[in-house]
C-alpha cells in the first residue's frame, strides 16, 4: 500500500462529508452529461455496521459517470422499507435504490439491495451478496454496476480496476487500483522505468515493458503469483505489447532489424519464434488489436510523420487510418471496434482525440500540452489518459464524447501509463 | 450528447419493462440460503495481487568520450562525433570479447513508445558508424531508452539537447 498522503474531492455534486474523511486519490470532476438521471439513493439500514458506508460509495460511482443526478433521501431504507412512489415522484427521483447492510457472526457482511422504477411503480432489479470485509467495496461497487446497467443500458465498470505507473524519486511502482482509485496495491517495484502495462483480457496478468536489465525488455507480470517472466528479450527493443483478444498470443515491437517492427509471439513467451507482421523501412510500433482479433491498428512513419494504419494479422497490405495532422501515434480501438482513441499533436500540444471509424469524424477529448496513453474503460464510454499539469504527471478520464472530465491527481507522485483493466467475472 | 442521451433513456426504458427478468430479492431472506460469494481470505482468487520487487541495476554510466548528441528531429551522427566512434574502435579491437551497448534517448516531447522507437533510430545510427569502422555486430547491441531516461531534468531547449544522445555503454 502506498503510504502517500492521498485525498479525494469532488467538486460538482458530492455530498457525503464522510466520503471526504476516508478518501484516497485526489480526484477533479469538471463536467457532467447534459442530461442526467435524477436517482435517489437511501442511507442502507444498518450500514454503520460495515466499515465501508455502501451507500455513499454507491453515490460517488453514479455521480463521477456524470449520468446521474444523485437526491438524498435525508433517512436509511431497507430493501422491505415501504415505497412511497407518488411522494419519490414529487421530488423528482426517476428511479429509487435502497438497501441493507447485516454482519454475520462470522465476520462477513450480507448487502442486499433493490432498484426501484418511481414511474411505473415497480422493483426492476436487487440482489444480495455475502462477502467478507475486504470486498465491502467491491460489493458496493457491483451495485453502482447494476444500477448504471438497469438505467443507462450499459454494463457499468464501477467494479473494474486500472493499472498504472507511479514515479516517486528514483522508484518505479506498477500499481493496481480499484477504477475510483481506492485501495492501491504496488504489482511491482523497480529503480528502473516500467511503461505500456497492458491488461490480459482475463483481469489475472499485465503485460509491460521494463528496463531493469538497462534496454527495453517485455514481461508479462503475474498479479496472481508475484512473477514477471520475460516474454520478449530479442537483441535490441523489445516494447508495446498487446494482448490478443484470447488471451494467447502478444503483439510486440521488436527491432530485430535494425528499425522497431511488429511481430507476434505466444503470451508465455514459448513456442515458435517471432512472427513478423509488419514490413517497413523505418518504424512500425503501437500494435493494438481489433475486438474481434483479425486485425492490428498500429504507429508507422511509412509515409513521413507518424500516422496509424491497420493491418490484417495474417500480415499483407497495410490501410493508413488517420489523415488528419501531421503526427498521430497511441491507437487504442474502443471495444465495439467502431472508435479509434489516439495522440495527435497538433500546434506543437500532444492532446487526445477520437475518430468515428464509419463517418471519419474526429473529435478532440483533451487540452493538456503532453497528453498520452489512452485506455479505454471496459463498456467503452470513457478513456482514461496521462497528462501533464505543472511538469507534474497525471491521469485524467473522460467520456467518448467529451461532456464528463475527472481528473486523478497525487500531489507527491507522478502518475502515468494508465491501462483500464477488463469486467472481472 | 443529447442524441445520446435520448437513445440511454429509451433503453433505460426498455430495461424497465424486462425489469421482471431481474435477480428477486426475497422478503425476508435466510441467511443459510444466501450465496457465499467470498473465498476464504487466505486463497488468491483472480483479484489478488502479489507484489514483485526487481533487482535494482545501477544507472548507466555517462562518459563524454561514449555519447553522440543530435539535432533536433534527426538521427545522423555529426562529423564532430568521428572521434567518438574511432576511439570505441579501437577499444573494440583490442577487446575482441568485450561487448558494447549503445543507448538511443530522445528529449521528452511525444508519446513513450513512438519516442523509443526514435532513440532506436539513434542507436542504430551509432552503430552503424561503428560497424563502419570494423566492429563485428557480434559485438554490438543497439537499444532505446526513448525519453524514459533524461539525463537533463530540464523543460527547456538546452536540457532536450542534452538528451537527443546515444551513449555507448560497456
Amino acid at each position: 500500500m502506498t503510504k502517500h498522503l492521498i485525498r479525494f474531492v469532488a467538486l460538482l455534486w458530492l455530498t457525503s462529508a464522510s466520503m471526504l474523511a476516508h478518501a484516497q486519490l485526489h480526484i477533479t470532476t469538471e463536467g457532467v452529461g447534459n442530461k442526467r438521471i435524477p436517482i435517489a439513493i437511501a442511507d442502507f439500514a444498518d450500514e454503520g455496521q460495515s466499515p465501508e458506508q455502501i451507500s455513499a460509495i454507491v453515490k460517488a460511482d453514479l455521480s463521477r459517470s456524470g449520468y446521474f443526478q444523485i437526491i438524498d433521501t435525508g433517512s436509511a431504507m431497507s430493501e422491505t422499507s415501504a415505497i412511497n412512489y407518488p411522494d419519490w415522484k414529487t421530488r423528482g427521483a426517476f428511479a429509487l435504490a435502497v438497501g441493507s447492510v447485516q454482519k454475520l457472526a462470522d465476520g462477513r457482511f450480507v448487502i442486499r439491495y433493490r432498484l426501484f422504477d418511481i414511474g411505473k411503480g415497480e422493483q426492476i432489479s436487487g440482489f444480495a451478496e455475502t462477502v467478507y470485509p475486504d470486498r465491502l467495496r467491491l460489493a458496493a461497487h457491483k451495485i453502482a454496476d447494476d444500477i448504471y446497467e438497469k438505467l443507462t443500458g450499459v454494463p457499468g465498470d464501477f467494479s473494474t480496476r486500472i493499472a498504472y505507473v507511479t514515479k516517486e524519486g528514483r522508484v518505479y511502482k506498477l500499481v493496481v487500483a480499484d477504477a475510483d482509485g481506492k485501495g492501491e496495491v504496488d504489482a511491482m517495484r523497480s529503480s528502473e522505468p516500467i511503461i505500456s502495462p497492458s491488461w490480459s483480457p482475463d483481469g489475472t496478468h499485465i503485460a509491460c515493458v521494463s528496463f531493469e536489465k538497462r534496454k527495453p525488455i517485455v514481461y508479462v507480470v503475474d498479479l496472481i503469483h508475484g512473477q514477471h517472466p520475460e516474454v520478449a528479450n530479442y537483441k535490441g527493443n523489445n516494447s508495446a505489447p498487446a494482448w490478443s483478444p484470447d488471451g494467447s498470443k502478444l503483439a510486440v515491437a521488436l527491432s530485430l532489424t535494425g528499425n522497431t517492427q511488429i511481430y507476434l509471439i505466444s503470451a508465455n513467451g514459448g513456442g515458435a519464434p517471432p512472427q513478423r507482421l509488419t514490413s517497413s523501412y523505418d518504424i512500425d510500433t503501437e500494435p493494438r488489436f481489433s475486438p474481434d482479433g483479425q486485425s492490428i491498428y498500429f504507429t508507422s512513419n511509412r509515409s513521413g510523420g507518424p500516422q496509424i494504419y491497420k493491418v490484417s494479422v495474417n500480415g499483407g497490405a497495410a490501410q493508413r487510418v488517420t489523415f488528419h495532422g501531421d503526427f498521430n501515434t497511441s491507437p487504442r480501438i474502443s471495444p465495439d471496434g467502431k472508435t479509434l482513441a489516439y495522440v495527435s499533436r497538433r500546434d506543437g500540444q500532444f492532446n487526445l482525440y477520437v475518430l468515428d471509424l464509419a463517418t471519419n469524424q474526429e473529435l478532440r477529448l483533451s487540452n493538456g500540452s503532453m497528453d498520452e496513453a489512452p485506455s479505454f474503460s471496459p463498456n467503452g464510454r470513457y478513456i482514461m489518459y496521462s497528462t501533464d499539469v505543472g511538469h507534474r504527471k497525471s491521469l485524467a478520464v473522460v467520456s467518448v464524447d467529451g461532456s464528463v472530465k475527472q481528473a486523478f491527481m497525487n500531489q507527491a507522485v507522478d502518475i502515468s501509463e494508465p491501462t483500464w483493466g477488463p469486467f472481472m467475472k | 450528447m443529447r442524441q445520446y442521451s435520448a437513445i440511454a433513456l429509451a433503453v433505460s426504458a426498455a430495461a424497465l419493462f424486462a425489469g421482471c427478468s431481474s435477480t428477486k430479492l426475497d422478503d425476508k431472506p435466510k441467511i443459510d440460503d444466501q450465496p457465499v460469494q467470498a473465498q476464504p481470505q487466505q486463497q488468491a482468487d483472480t483479484r489478488t495481487v502479489t507484489p514483485i520487487t526487481t533487482t535494482n541495476d545501477t544507472a548507466a554510466p555517462t562518459d563524454a568520450n561514449r555519447s553522440v548528441y543530435f539535432d533536433f528531429d534527426s538521427y545522423v551522427v555529426k562529423d564532430e562525433f568521428n572521434p567518438v566512434i574511432q576511439a570505441n574502435s579501437k577499444y573494440l579491437s583490442s577487446k575482441k570479447n568485450g561487448k558494447v551497448t549503445i543507448q538511443g534517448n530522445t528529449d521528452e516531447r511525444g508519446t513513450s513508445e513512438y519516442n523509443l522507437a526514435l532513440g532506436q533510430k539513434r542507436a542504430e545510427a551509432v552503430r552503424k558508424s561503428l560497424a563502419a569502422t570494423g566492429v563485428p555486430d557480434s559485438q554490438m547491441e543497439a537499444v532505446s531508452l526513448g525519453k524514459e531516461k533524461p539525463k537533463a531534468q530540464g523543460h527547456d531547449e538546452a536540457a532536450w539537447a542534452q538528451n537527443r544522445r546515444a551513449d555507448i555503454v560497456y
